[in-house]
C-alpha cells in the first residue's frame, strides 16, 4: 500500500508548512494567507493518497499553494474584467498559457519553468522548492526553455 | 515547524479530520499512568495503541499498513482518550470502541478475538488461549500474538500469564503489565 519514498503526511506537513505559509504571506498578503494555508494543505491531503512517489514534494506543495492563490483571485474578481488587466499584475494568464506548453518537459525543468515564468518566483525560491539551489534552478529553467524552443522549431 | 501559529495549525488539523481524507488520525497521550501512548484511528476504528512511541517509526508503520495520509488530529481521538481515562481511573471495565484489525494476520486476529472474552480482573494462560482457538500446541505462537498486539490495553493481552502464574512477558514491559493487573484487581 505504501509507495516508495512517500512520507507519512504528518512528516510532509511538518517539513513544509512553515515555508508554505511564508510563501502565501509573501504572495497573497497576511490577511489572505491563513485561509489559503488551510486550503493548500487540504488539497494536498486530498491528492496525497494518489501520489506515485515522494520526489519534489516541496515543488509540488508550492505549486498547489500558487494554484490556491490563483483560484482565490479568480473567485474574488469577476472574469469579465480580466482582459483589461495589465499583463504581469495578475499571474493567471501567464500560467494558463504556459502550463499546457510545458507538459512534455522533464518534471524538474517543467517545475522550474512554471514557477519562474508562470508564478514569477525567484530562482532561490525555486531552488528551495526543488530541494536544490539557486544555480540548479536557473539551469533547469533555462534547459526547459531551450527544450521548448527546440520543440517549437521542429513543429 | 516553528512559524505556523498554533491556532492556524489546529484549525487545519481539525479541518483535515473532518474532511474524511485521512487514512489514520492519531494523537500522543503524554501523561497516562502507564507513560506516553500513541493512539490512532482509521475510518473503521481504533487501529493502534503504542507504548513509548518513537513517533517517526510509528508513523512510517501506520503509513505502510493503512496508507500515507497519517496526521496528528487530537479531536478525532476524543472518544478513545475519554475511554482510556475512565479505564485508568478504574471507572471503565470494558471498551466500547470499533476496532480496525485489517493489518493483522488472520491467526493473530482469531487469537485476539478469543482474548476479548477474558474479562476485567481475570487472567488466562497462553496454553488455555491456544486451546480455545483450536491450536493446543501453539502456546508459544500465542505469546508472539500477544507480543505483537497492535491494541494493547484495549485488547487485554496483559491478562495472559504463564501456566505457573508468573507474568512471563509484556510488549510494553513487565512493570506495565503488573500495574494494569493491579488496577484491575487481578493481583494484589
Amino acid at each position: 500500500m505504501a509507495r516508495t519514498g512517500i512520507p507519512p503526511f504528518e512528516l510532509f506537513y511538518e517539513a513544509h508548512s512553515d515555508e508554505v505559509l511564508a510563501f502565501l504571506r509573501r504572495r497573497a498578503g497576511r490577511a489572505r494567507a491563513d485561509d489559503l494555508f488551510q486550503e493548500t494543505f487540504l488539497r494536498a491531503l486530498r491528492a496525497y493518497g494518489r501520489l506515485e512517489h515522494g520526489e519534489h514534494l516541496r515543488a509540488w506543495v508550492l505549486t498547489i499553494a500558487a494554484n490556491a492563490i490563483v483560484d482565490a483571485a479568480r473567485r474574488e474578481r469577476p472574469t469579465v474584467e480580466l482582459p483589461a488587466e495589465p499583463a504581469g499584475e495578475d499571474m493567471r494568464p501567464a500560467v494558463e498559457e504556459l502550463a499546457p506548453l510545458t507538459d512534455d518537459l522533464p518534471p524538474k525543468e517543467r517545475a522550474a519553468v512554471v514557477l519562474r515564468y508562470g508564478y514569477d518566483l525567484d530562482y532561490d525560491e525555486i531552488g528551495a522548492a526543488l530541494g536544490s539551489n539557486e544555480q540548479a534552478a536557473r539551469q533547469a529553467a533555462s534547459a526547459g526553455v531551450r527544450r521548448l524552443r527546440k520543440e517549437k522549431e521542429s513543429r | 515547524m516553528t512559524g505556523v501559529p498554533t491556532v492556524l495549525d489546529e484549525r487545519f488539523r481539525a479541518a483535515a479530520a473532518a474532511s474524511g481524507d485521512l487514512d489514520v488520525a492519531y494523537d500522543l497521550l503524554d501523561d497516562t499512568p502507564v507513560g506516553p501512548l500513541l493512539v490512532g484511528v482509521s475510518d473503521r476504528g481504533l487501529c493502534r495503541v503504542g507504548f513509548d512511541p518513537e513517533p517517526e517509526a510509528e508513523l512510517e508503520r501506520l503509513a505502510r499498513s493503512f496508507g500515507p495520509r497519517v496526521l496528528r488530529t487530537p479531536r478525532a481521538l476524543d472518544r478513545v482518550r475519554l475511554e482510556l481515562d475512565e479505564y485508568f481511573a478504574g471507572r471503565r471495565h470494558a471498551f466500547d470502541l470499533e476496532l480496525d484489525l485489517r493489518a493483522t494476520p488472520e491467526f493473530h486476529r482469531r487469537v485476539l478475538e478469543e482474548l476479548t472474552r477474558v474479562e476485567y480482573g481475570h487472567t488466562t494462560t497462553y496454553g488455555a488461549l491456544a486451546l480455545q482457538v483450536g491450536a493446543p500446541r501453539a502456546a508459544r505462537a500465542v505469546g508472539t500474538v500477544m507480543n505483537r498486539n497492535p491494541l494493547p490495553i484495549v485488547l487485554p493481552c496483559h491478562r495472559v500469564v504463564g501456566a505457573n502464574g508468573s507474568l512471563t512477558g509484556y510488549g510494553g514491559g513487565l512493570d506495565r503489565k503488573e500495574w494494569l493487573l493491579r488496577l484491575e484487581g487481578a493481583i494484589l
